[in-house]
């Protein structure tokens, strides 16, 4: 079986925050090495960094220092613009409060990414409708987040996360605020996607037995730093 | 993001705050009726005053005399002429080539004389005016007693009411009878029929004509019309006499003028010359060029211009002033949209860092603050024109109603044109947007990881 390319690299980084006289470091020297098509688990304690490294790989903060290389480009050399298109084009994120605008119905949060795109009006229709009944949601498009249950809102915002075609699907705690019936349907899917659409996902958990059941393989951070990596069985 | 889905997308989160926003909405609202009543009342008031002022004759028309004229009622300064290279007499020739200059509507002498009416046994002396054509546009006749002339040919007469009054006590009864005018007629003497000319040949020589004579005659004019104030006076107006005919009908009369023994004197009695005549223009602003197409000409003008730019600049600060206090509320509204804005990122921080997680540029999260300023302003704009138009409606309706309770006739103080209801929603989204300018950076500004973590 051949190796699947390196798709995001990072080296040595770091991200500071000062708080009043004080500097913490939420990440201190990592430098990770992810591949194309990898279902990748960031484990940790709270505190531990995990989410800061993902936001950084996601495009969302700037490392301090260090680089991150993603499909040849160093994200911390991007500017504002080209590190919101990165985010557009190339991400797709999934958070542990879903973050669906209440305003909109679950169909209208599902089109967002596209108009953010610039995406022609007739393709979105067909684009949402694919993404929604990938995540089994067809019949509730119409409906506000509020009339959802938790695992209906975190497979609509996986749908929204997917309907831009990303290559890197990024997950915070996707099941953090979920009973574990949910939880591991949201994990199936992030599975499906990443055997048939080929994507890569980095998912930030603290659960471990799930990590272990679901990522092909496991990074451990503690105080910032990374201190295992390992395949799963 | 494209303009279509930024433009949903802000409508939509106004909705969503529908209270706050209309609020909001209301205050430009509000703002821009002040605005809008108050400068409609600006140009209202202008369009009535330059209306009634073009109507008098006094800014549309341009005096002319002969360079050689003796009038005694030249004013010194008042005046201006071109360079003497040739004095021209003011004839029927130079009417028909006054009358063909462009811009120019028409070319009118003022015949005006005194005369002796006759009517039902009584015989007052008194002023009589021909009127032309434009006279019956300038409003000087309008709520008169009766009809205006039936053609500039008809004999027929329209009386002023104090006349009237000598006639009879009902004035509203003269309408449709008959009166008499004794009238001094000029009458051109051939050279045979000059009789004594010969001693003035002696005096100025062979080419002399023959003269004038004066004749008495009578005219039988039907009253048309009686008028209860006395018509705009002006240059060329039509102030000051108590009986008026229609202008071809007066000189058609010959009555004998002043300037009768000026014709004479230049040569040709047969051809009549005339003191002065009235050019009136398409429009006030034309007058500075038929003024200097007719000293071209030979001939001195006078013409009230300079009263034209005052009225002008009056007008023009007036209406600066209008707008700056309508503004005041504009800017006391635009006060409420940075707060609406500055409150809605408090509360739209989460959603904010959610669009920016999804690839929204600063641009695309700074233009949907804008695009929602922008259509709180266009909202307001509209309902704050139509708000002051109805405040204007009202101005005006109330003007009249007490008016009316005067005895006078009724005005529109109040106008909205397009440009002004156009200019202030344009007005209205300018600034609104320079309200959003700071809500919007501020919103743009946000680190998307933090708004995220905002609960």
């Amino acid at each position: 079986m051949s190796i699947a390319p390196i798709l995001i690299q990072a080296e040595t980084v770091s991200r500071e925050y000062r708080l009043g006289e004080a500097v913490i470091c939420a990440v201190n020297g990592v430098s990770l090495t992810v591949r194309r098509g990898e279902f990748l688990a960031l484990l940790g304690s709270s505190g531990s960094g995990k989410s800061t490294l993902l936001n950084l790989l996601a495009g969302l903060d700037r490392p301090t220092s260090g680089a991150i290389r993603v499909q040849d480009r160093n994200l911390s050399e991007l500017d504002a613009e080209e590190l919101a298109r990165y985010r557009r084009e190339t991400v797709g994120m999934v958070f542990q409060s879903f973050n669906l605008l209440p305003r909109m119905t679950l169909e209208e949060n599902v089109e967002l990414p596209l108009r953010l795109a610039e995406v022609d009006r007739n393709e979105r229709e067909s684009r949402v409708g694919e993404a929604l009944e990938r995540v089994g949601l067809g019949p509730r498009r119409q409906h506000r987040p509020s009339e959802l249950s938790g695992g209906e809102q975190q497979r609509g915002a996986l749908a929204r996360a997917l309907v831009n075609r990303p290559t890197i699907l990024f997950a915070d705690e996707p099941t953090g605020n979920l009973d574990s019936v949910n939880g591991e349907q949201i994990l199936l899917l992030l599975r499906e996607v990443q055997n048939f659409l080929g994507m890569t996902i980095i998912m930030v958990t603290h659960e471990k037995p799930l990590a272990e059941r679901f990522a092909n393989r496991i990074a451990v951070l503690s105080d910032g730093r990374l201190v295992s990596e390992g395949e799963t069985k | 993001m494209k303009a279509r889905d930024l433009t949903e997308l802000a409508v939509r989160n106004l909705r969503e705050a529908v209270l706050r926003n209309s609020l909001t909405t209301l205050g430009v609202a509000v703002g821009v009726a002040s605005l809008v009543a108050m400068l409609s009342l600006g140009v209202g008031l202008q369009a009535l005053a330059s209306q009634r002022l073009t109507r008098s004759g006094l800014f549309d028309a341009v005096f002319v005399t002969s360079q050689r004229d003796f009038r005694g009622a030249r004013r010194p300064g008042s005046e201006t002429s071109a360079p003497k290279k040739e004095a021209r007499v003011l004839d029927e020739d130079a009417r028909q080539q006054l009358a063909k200059l462009a811009n120019v509507t028409e070319v009118y002498p003022q015949v005006r004389f005194i005369t002796e009416v006759r009517y039902g046994g009584k015989s007052p002396t008194t002023s009589v005016l021909g009127l032309p054509d434009s006279s019956k546009g300038s409003g000087a006749f309008e709520g008169m007693t009766g009809s205006y002339f039936s053609s500039q040919i008809a004999d027929e007469a329209i009386l002023q009411i104090e006349f009237a009054k000598e006639l009879t006590d009902q004035p509203a009864t003269l309408i449709g009878k008959e009166l008499v005018l004794r009238y001094a007629e000029r009458a051109a003497l051939s050279k045979e029929s000059g009789g004594n000319g010969s001693f003035l040949e002696g005096m100025m020589g062979a080419s002399m004509p023959g003269g004038i004579s004066i004749v008495p005659r009578e005219k039988t004019l039907r009253i048309v019309g009686v008028i209860e104030s006395d018509p705009s006076a002006g240059i060329g107006g039509f102030g000051g006499a108590r009986v008026f005919l229609p202008l071809e009908t007066a000189e058609h009369l010959h009555v004998a003028q002043p300037d009768d023994l000026q014709a004479f004197l230049s040569g040709d009695p047969a051809k009549p010359s005339y003191m002065a005549l009235t050019v009136r223009v398409r429009s006030p602003k034309d007058v500075p060029q038929v003024e200097a197409a007719i000293k071209q000409l030979g001939f001195s003008t006078f013409s009230l211009l300079d009263a034209t730019k005052s009225l002008r600049l009056v007008f023009t600060v007036f209406d600066l002033f209008l707008g700056l206090f309508g503004s005041l509320a504009l800017t006391v509204a635009s006060l409420g949209i940075i707060n609406t804005l500055v409150m809605a990122i408090l509360e739209r921080r989460r959603e904010i860092g959610v669009l920016k997680a999804l690839g929204a540029t600063d641009r695309d999260v700074r233009s949907l603050f804008f695009a929602e300023a922008g259509a709180m302003g266009l909202f307001g704009g509209m309902f704050g024109v139509a708000l002051g138009w109805l405040i204007g409606k009202a101005l005006t309706w109330g003007t009249t109603i007490y008016l009316h309770r005067q005895d006078l006739p009724g005005v529109k103080i109040s106008y909205v044109p397009w440009w002004l209801a156009l200019g202030a929603i344009g007005f209205a989204i300018v600034v609104s947007l320079i309200a959003g300018l700071y809500p919007a950076a501020r919103a743009a500004r946000l680190n998307p990881v933090e708004a995220l973590r905002y609960e």
